[in-house]
């Protein structure tokens, strides 16, 4: 505890990026009571105030059909995070089983199972999610599908990685000696030993797949309108620059400061938890 | 014991075992055409340089990997290849490096309790506290079993580890140099300890070690290992007095691994633990 606290206080960056996760957390979980407008992030329309420039009570402007640009973006980090932990909730207990199984049973289990996760990793992520999208239907539901599709190889490749030189460790030939399971060995010994770096990797990743989700969205095959998100308010607002500079900057600087908060915090507690990378 | 035949049939037979490995492409002969018996209660030491085939044979009799040719038999029945969960308890291991044979994220009380799990020995209940009584008869206190290996010192771990071989009440313990990585003073009071434990429990230790003198303090009979061939197996006082073959005789001159005054004082350690065991 008390090295925890030396290491970040000895790294203001990872002071800056706590302070940064937990603005996006607490205002995403809190988005009900510290918006202005919460009907503004669903259908309405209120053309007497649209394509505002931030002021009083609309502090970041309004949108084209006169919605409140803060609440919709707060709104956006709800459902990105949401979109984050779902995506991360199913990809990383698939990419780290089979990461364990490759890593640990070797001969052609691993070739198999290496073999199909490198063709996942060859594939550029959005190039696999917008094929995927193309087929699906854009909503919430498969945008996540998409993401996890593309995501869980990252884990297998790592806890592969880990699996491979743990397994040589003593306490491993202990455990197989005195007639543990496989399954025992893999996830009671040897994925434990694994922990520091999923949870360091899962956190920067919570940043990216809101960048991807984004990315996704912006280019119009994500979450689709009129639920709120960051990567379709930069894609409509791009076309309004730089006169409805608001519509763009905003959205943009909130994808910014999700992505750089979780990867600080990331950095940190790779540092803390003496993961290797 | 029950018969008279049973006390003069050895524990453990190897009979005419080979190991060849290939890596890339190259053939080792690791092990070649090796027989010996051990019988019950003594203390066989293997020695032999660093590559002669020690390890392998460790790693043969424990099941680790099958051998290439030739029998093994522990109490007159033929091991096969694949172990059964039977012939796992029969046989414990000690290995050399305590740092890497408990899992360093578990407790020390978690890698005890793996062995009383898997083979289900005594009642659930009662297991944590057999783990407290394991503990105790290594001379470590009952309460080191919350605690993580990252707190205990070099011998405290290779206590741990002996204990945990004590845990199936198996009768055959293989130790793989472990007193190896261990400084001089430790290892003369681990060696204690496991002498006191090989005459008060009557256990049947094969002793692999590099280091002669630990096998004057401990073995019964001496196996000499030359490039993985058996080259002499005599009595421990006929092979330091009266060694018959070229190489154990080299052997023996090459064996200062510690300085006389450390050998000297081990001696003195040794002598007053058997006057008191
Ligand atoms: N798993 C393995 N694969 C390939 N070669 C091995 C393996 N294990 C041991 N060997 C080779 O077998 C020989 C004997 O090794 P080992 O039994 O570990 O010797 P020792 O324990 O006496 O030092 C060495 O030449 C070593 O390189
Ligand atoms: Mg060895």
């Amino acid at each position: 505890m008390n090295r925890t606290l030396a290491i970040l206080l000895r790294n203001p960056l990872s002071l800056l990026g706590l302070a940064l996760v937990a603005l996006v957390v607490l205002s995403a979980i809190s988005a009900d009571f510290i918006t202005p407008f919460p009907e503004h992030a669903g259908a309405v329309v209120d053309f007497a105030n649209f394509n505002k420039a931030p002021e009083w009570p609309y502090i970041m402007g309004t949108d084209l059909v006169g919605r409140d640009l803060f609440t919709r973006i707060v709104y956006a980090y709800r459902i990105s995070l949401i979109l984050g932990v779902v995506v991360l909730a199913i990809a990383v207990p698939i990419g780290v089983t089979i990461g364990l199984v490759a890593g640990y049973f070797g001969g052609w289990v691993e070739y198999v199972l290496m073999r199909v996760t490198d063709v996942f990793l060859s594939i550029p992520p959005l190039v696999l999610a917008m094929s995927m999208m193309g087929v699906l239907e854009p909503t919430l539901t498969n945008g996540m599908i998409a993401v996890t599709a593309m995501w869980w190889p990252w884990y297998t490749r790592l806890v592969y990685n880990l699996a491979r030189s743990e397994k040589e460790e003593g306490y491993v030939l202990a455990a197989e000696v005195i007639g543990a399971s496989k399954a025992h060995v893999m996830f009671r010994e040897i994925l434990p030993n694994c922990v520091p770096s999923i949870l360091t990797k899962m956190t920067l990743d919570l940043g990216f797949v809101i960048l991807i989700a984004s990315s996704l969205s912006f280019l119009g095959l994500g979450v689709q309108p009129p639920t709120p998100d960051l990567g379709s308010m930069v894609a409509d607002g791009a076309k309004y620059l730089p006169d409805s500079w608001w519509l763009t900057v905003f959205p943009g600087l909130a994808i910014l400061v999700a992505v750089f908060g979780f990867n600080l915090v990331g950095d940190a507690l790779r540092e803390i938890l003496g993961a290797e990378q | 014991m029950r018969e008279p035949s049973r006390v003069t049939r050895p524990l453990l037979s190897l009979r005419s075992v080979s190991k060849t490995f290939t890596t890339a492409g190259r053939m080792v002969r690791a092990v070649d055409d090796v027989s010996f018996d051990v019988a019950k209660g003594e203390c066989l030491a293997i020695v032999g340089e660093s590559g002669s085939g020690k390890s392998t044979v460790a790693h043969m009799i424990l099941g680790i990997y099958p051998q290439s040719a030739g029998e093994i038999l522990l109490d007159g029945s033929l091991l096969p290849a694949r172990r059964a969960l039977i012939h796992r308890r029969a046989i414990q291991l000690v290995q050399q490096n305590p740092l890497s044979s408990l899992n360093p994220k578990r407790s020390i009380g978690a890698s005890l309790r793996l062995a009383l799990d898997v083979h289900g020995i005594g009642e659930r209940s009662a297991r944590w506290d057999r783990v407290g009584q394991l503990l105790e008869e290594v001379g470590l206190p009952a309460d080191f079993r919350s605690r993580a290996p990252s707190t205990l010192s070099g011998g405290q771990r290779q206590r741990v580890a002996i204990a945990r071989a004590l845990a199936c009440q198996s009768e055959l313990v293989v130790l793989d140099e472990p007193t190896s990585a261990l400084d001089v003073l430790v290892q003369a009071r681990v060696l204690k300890l496991l002498n006191e434990l090989r005459a008060q429990r009557g256990l049947t230790y094969v002793f692999i070690t590099h280091d002669l003198s630990v096998v004057r303090n401990v073995a019964t009979r001496v196996a000499v290992f030359e490039k993985g061939r058996l080259v002499e197996l005599s009595p421990t006082e006929t092979v330091f007095t009266n060694p018959k073959h070229p190489y154990t005789r080299r052997l023996i001159g090459a064996v200062p691994v510690v300085t006389a005054q450390e050998a000297e004082l081990r001696g003195r350690l040794m002598e007053k633990s058997n006057a008191s065991a």
